[in-house]
């Protein structure tokens, strides 16, 4: 890639940091050039994105007609599978299935409750009620 | 306190690490393309079995750790690595080094970085910065993909010391100490060392998923997503694919970039012609790559999308994957003098 080549679409990297590119200059050296992002992996984040909200809004869904706990709508929000749930937590993964009954959810100590909670950034009434001021 | 240590920005996080703390400890003549081929850092794998964030596990890159490793092992240079089970024990030792006026390189997770764009929060354990200080109960940090130093509170950085899931950093620290001067005949061996090793990572490793063997197998692999897993899920595949390769760490061209960087530096420690000519074998393979990106992205943008688009993305792979081949055998075949 030519130094004048390299993109310089401002993406959500972009506003808080430029990138450090490789590129050649003139002459055929190489040297390192600043670039404020590339059109092409932003697309590649957003639909990565726009496949997680479904995701979130998916376990809403879910989670509003009772057929699952709060904990699958937080777990999708934090890009998390069950696996990486259990050793943030400290559950077991057969323990965190459990909890995603919501009957099971309901009758949770506020100490196991917490344990989500911190986990997830939300405070225990959040994590109950998926009532989260968006950043 | 305010350790000696100069802050400076680079492409990827583990080399950018390297040549900054092996700056400071007197090694000056470190770059982080140097540091990149020293360490052997260019790969491909393609693991079909695995998934990671719901997509195809891809590498440009070799195992986390090694660049560091192999950089200072060839350099002659003592490398301290400490893992930690307790939380507090980690902290302790990490002010401590502080306290000693080192700089410490450390693991860390990305998703719970403080300062960066919610965007970029993923389960990735394998990132590297640099801790340099201590002001008013704040760490001051030096991470080599942002343009400036930075801080965090004890808990930002024991939380991020401690992310969990694949690759657990595990509080993870180093350092590194000098034992003598790296002279220049240093320089050369480990530059030869780290092609030979580069070269044997690209074209002998056992097994059809990893090295100039791997791209080929995944371009095939590609032809056959459309109908396998559908457009969605294809173009989703594809975008992990485009941001493996080209998102921040890599340089752009999925590291190729570096890498023909670090031949051009070579060829000032050892001046083979062979070298400025090979390094232009990466820049066109790095191009290749980005026109591979292009196409890519028009098909997770829905532009394009018939078997034909991706088969024209499968073939850029083996495009790739026979150029790097080319350019590996012929480093292998440099007479070194």
């Amino acid at each position: 890639m030519k130094k004048e080549d390299v993109p310089q679409d401002l993406g959500s990297l972009g506003k808080i940091t430029k990138e450090v590119c490789y590129a050649t200059d003139a002459s055929g050296k190489y040297t390192t050039e600043l670039s404020n992002g590339w059109q092409v992996k932003t697309n590649a984040l957003d639909i990565t994105w726009d496949d997680i909200n479904q995701k979130i809004a998916a376990a809403k869904e879910k989670v509003l007609c009772n057929e699952v706990s709060p904990i699958l709508f937080f777990m999708e929000k934090s890009v998390m599978n069950i696996g990486i749930l259990s050793s943030y937590t400290g559950f077991f993964k057969w323990q965190i299935k459990r909890h995603l009954k919501p009957a099971v959810f309901n009758k949770l100590s506020t100490k196991k409750l917490t344990r989500y909670a911190e986990v997830f950034n939300v405070s225990v009434d959040e994590l109950k009620t998926m009532n989260v001021h968006e950043e | 306190m305010r350790n000696n240590f100069q802050h400076a920005q680079a492409a990827h996080c583990e080399s950018g690490v390297t040549r900054n703390l092996l700056n400071i400890i007197g090694v000056e003549q470190m770059t982080e393309p140097l540091a990149f081929g020293i360490g052997s850092g260019l790969f491909f794998v393609y693991i079909p079995l695995i998934k990671i964030n719901n997509g195809p596990a891809i590498a440009f890159r070799s195992f986390p750790g090694i660049i560091f490793k192999k950089t200072c092992q060839a350099l002659n240079i003592d490398v301290t690595r400490k893992k930690f089970s307790s939380k507090q024990k980690a902290q302790e030792y990490l002010d401590k080094k502080l306290e000693e006026g080192y700089a410490v390189g450390c693991q860390v997770g990305v998703y719970y970085l403080p300062y960066f764009p919610k965007e970029y929060r993923f389960h990735f354990n394998a990132h590297n910065l640099i801790v340099f200080g201590k002001e008013n109960g704040k760490y001051l940090v030096s991470d080599p993909i942002m343009e400036h130093e930075t801080t965090m509170t004890e808990y930002e950085l024991e939380r991020v010391r401690f992310a969990k899931g694949a690759l657990a950093p595990k509080g993870q620290l180093y350092f590194a100490e000098k034992k003598g001067a790296v002279t220049n005949e240093t320089m050369q061996q480990a530059i030869k060392r780290g092609i030979k090793r580069n070269v044997v990572n690209m074209l002998h490793i056992p097994g059809a998923i990893g090295g100039v063997k791997g791209i080929a197998f995944t371009g095939k692999k590609i032809k056959n997503w459309r109908n396998k897993f559908g457009l969605h899920k294809s173009g989703l595949y594809l975008a992990q694919l485009v941001r493996m390769q080209e998102e921040i760490g890599t340089g752009g061209g999925g590291f190729r970039y570096i890498y023909g960087a670090f031949l051009q530096e070579a060829y000032e420690y050892l001046p083979v012609d062979e070298l400025m000519r090979l390094s232009n074998e990466f820049t066109k393979a790095g191009d290749l790559w980005r026109d591979a990106a292009v196409q890519a992205s028009g098909i997770y943008k829905g532009r394009l999308g018939s078997q034909e688009d991706f088969n024209v993305m499968g073939d850029y792979l083996r495009e790739i994957a026979a150029i790097e081949k080319k350019a590996f055998e012929d480093l292998s075949k440099i007479n070194w003098h």
